[in-house]
């Protein structure tokens, strides 16, 4: 009876993870080709060598994105966490407005912030680069930021802080006794989040940089732009076994501070 | 009583927020009632011309051509992930086949894009295959239409339908489809009459993870797209970075801003009714 619906939908699963694996499949396979075309010529590392060796625009790049990404997220998870406190257990006026207008840029669609940002740029006399981009990204992660570090805050006991100050603590000895030590696991998926925000970004990233401020993504464009090249499959390999081991080393970090 | 420290601590996000989001989102709006300059710019004089220009033919074509491509890429993206995340639920791997799942996702977006244009490019895979097969005598360009785009949409947001349609379905009571079948409902009915109707929020939500950020799409376009598929993100890029008809670019923004939120809203609305029509149902089975 369930077994003839099943077969259905077991077929739409199969064929849903066919429809993820093969493209990326296909990329591995090819990563290891000897030949520059997409027919196989035979097993090489050429491709990798050529990764390592001879692409310095790309470790260039890549050295931005780490750069920008390290630092969007720390300030990101910075105010995104003070304002979670603030936004959780106070009222004040405007409140509104903070709400809402730290909710919007989730839902409008990233080329509008590029797009808005680089008029304002434009009009403000900014020169385009490495601070516009982390002016963007920050800009990106924030509502991230504290709506993740708010969700941890749902799970806390007030009393705790009353406690706290019950005992004499101060306000910002309450803050950073009580508050970020608890709200830790929080915080850390917060900067976490950001970080993979920013280093992932490509739409806003295109509008904002400059010449000679590439991100790796921007960089990923403007090789796909000249079509089919092996170091770019050598490249997806790399990418993809670097964010599979980080996703699971993370995953682990958040896992123990949790417990914690 | 202690003091009210709310605005300090969310003094520096608001200042952020304001500066770098709802400043240049107010720039574009007013932007967008600008008289256009000759050489790119505006002038400080009011005009609807850039609104007027949202009505002319090529544009209207545009955002038909960004509907429907959303809307193709939604049903294709439902169809299979309806399917998809009902084997997962009521799978004994239930945890095993969602990282499957996800694990793709992992990789770089430019990348999944990326693997399309290797596989589907004059000089891709697939091109390879065939023409060292000996099927085809020259290389098919397969990418650069409205179909590279939809396929590499679904790609994209197939998992982002999945994970709130699976989460939903998770939660339903699977005995309910054995009663109706066993009060002579046929295996469809029971799918399309019992199931669809309790899972209608996790369909909603899997719609709005779709179709959303299909609607704005640029990045795909770009890439996989050609002259027979570009949506409103481009042409917004398009009339700002090669017309610089900054006024034009502002209107068209302003015009995707709110179709957006109004399709957010919408959501919201359709939510809150879901939720109500079926708890009833489910107390009275």
């Amino acid at each position: 009876m369930a077994g003839d619906k099943r077969r259905l939908s077991f077929a739409a699963f199969c064929a849903t993870i066919a429809f993820f694996y093969a493209p990326l499949l296909v990329l591995v396979l090819f990563s290891f080709n000897q030949s520059k075309t997409m027919t196989w010529g035979g097993f090489s590392l050429r491709w990798y060598g050529d990764l390592f060796f001879h692409s310095r625009d790309l470790w260039r790049a890549l050295e931005n994105s780490a750069v920008i990404a390290l630092a969007s997220a720390s300030v990101s998870t910075l105010l995104g966490t003070l304002a979670a406190v603030g936004m959780y257990w106070y009222n004040f006026r405007l409140k509104k407005y903070v709400q809402i207008s730290s909710f919007l840029p989730l839902i409008i669609p990233e080329i509008i912030i590029g797009v808005s940002l680089l008029i304002m740029f434009g009009l403000a006399r900014m020169p385009l680069g490495l601070p516009t981009i982390f002016i963007a990204h920050t800009t990106f992660c924030l509502p991230y930021a504290m709506l993740i570090v708010s969700s941890r805050l749902d799970e806390f006991d007030f009393s705790i802080v009353e406690a706290a100050y019950d005992l004499g603590a101060g306000e910002l000895q309450a803050l950073l006794r009580v508050v970020v030590p608890v709200s830790m696991p929080g915080i850390i998926a917060a900067f976490l989040v950001s970080i993979t925000l920013s280093l992932e970004d490509f739409v806003i990233t295109f509008f904002v940089a400059g010449p000679g401020s590439s991100t790796l993504p921007l960089h990923i464009y403007s090789m796909i732009r000249f079509g089919v090249s092996p170091v770019i499959n050598a490249l997806s390999v790399m990418l993809m076994a670097a964010s599979v081991a980080l996703a699971f080393s993370t995953r682990g970090l958040v896992k123990y501070v949790g417990k914690g | 009583m202690r003091r009210n420290l709310g605005p300090i601590y969310t003094t520096p996000m608001a200042l952020w927020i304001t500066a770098f989001f709802v400043a240049p989102v107010c720039i574009i709006a007013v932007y967008s009632f600008c008289a256009k300059a000759t050489y790119g710019g505006v002038v400080w004089r009011f005009s609807l011309d850039a609104y007027a220009a949202l009505a002319n033919k090529g544009l209207a074509a545009v955002a038909l051509k960004t509907l429907l491509q959303s809307a193709a890429a939604t049903v294709i993206t439902l169809a299979l992930a309806v399917p998809a995340s009902y084997y997962i639920a009521r799978s004994r791997y239930k945890n095993a086949l969602l990282f499957l799942v996800i694990v793709p996702f992992w990789t770089n977006f430019l990348i999944r894009i990326y693997a399309w244009v290797a596989i589907l490019g004059t000089n891709g895979f697939i091109n390879g295959f065939l023409v060292s097969a000996g099927l085809l005598s020259s290389p098919v360009q397969f990418l650069y239409n409205q179909y590279a785009v939809v396929t590499v949409l679904v790609y994209t947001y197939l998992p982002f339908a999945i994970l709130p349609l699976y989460a939903t379905i998770e939660k339903f009571d699977f005995s309910l489809i054995e009663a109706a079948q066993d009060l002579g409902a046929t295996k469809y009915q029971s799918m399309v009459r019992v199931l669809l109707p309790n899972i209608k929020s996790g369909i909603i939500t899997a719609v709005l993870f779709t179709f959303i950020p299909a609607f704005g799409q640029y990045a795909v376009p770009q890439l996989v797209g050609g002259r027979d598929s570009f949506m409103l993100g481009n042409v917004i890029a398009r009339e700002l970075t090669v017309s610089r008809n900054l006024p034009l670019s502002s209107s068209i923004s302003v015009a995707l801003t709110l179709v957006t939120m109004a399709g957010v809203l919408l959501f919201v609305k359709f939510q809150a009714g879901a939720a109500q029509k079926v708890r009833p149902a489910r107390e009275a089975v």
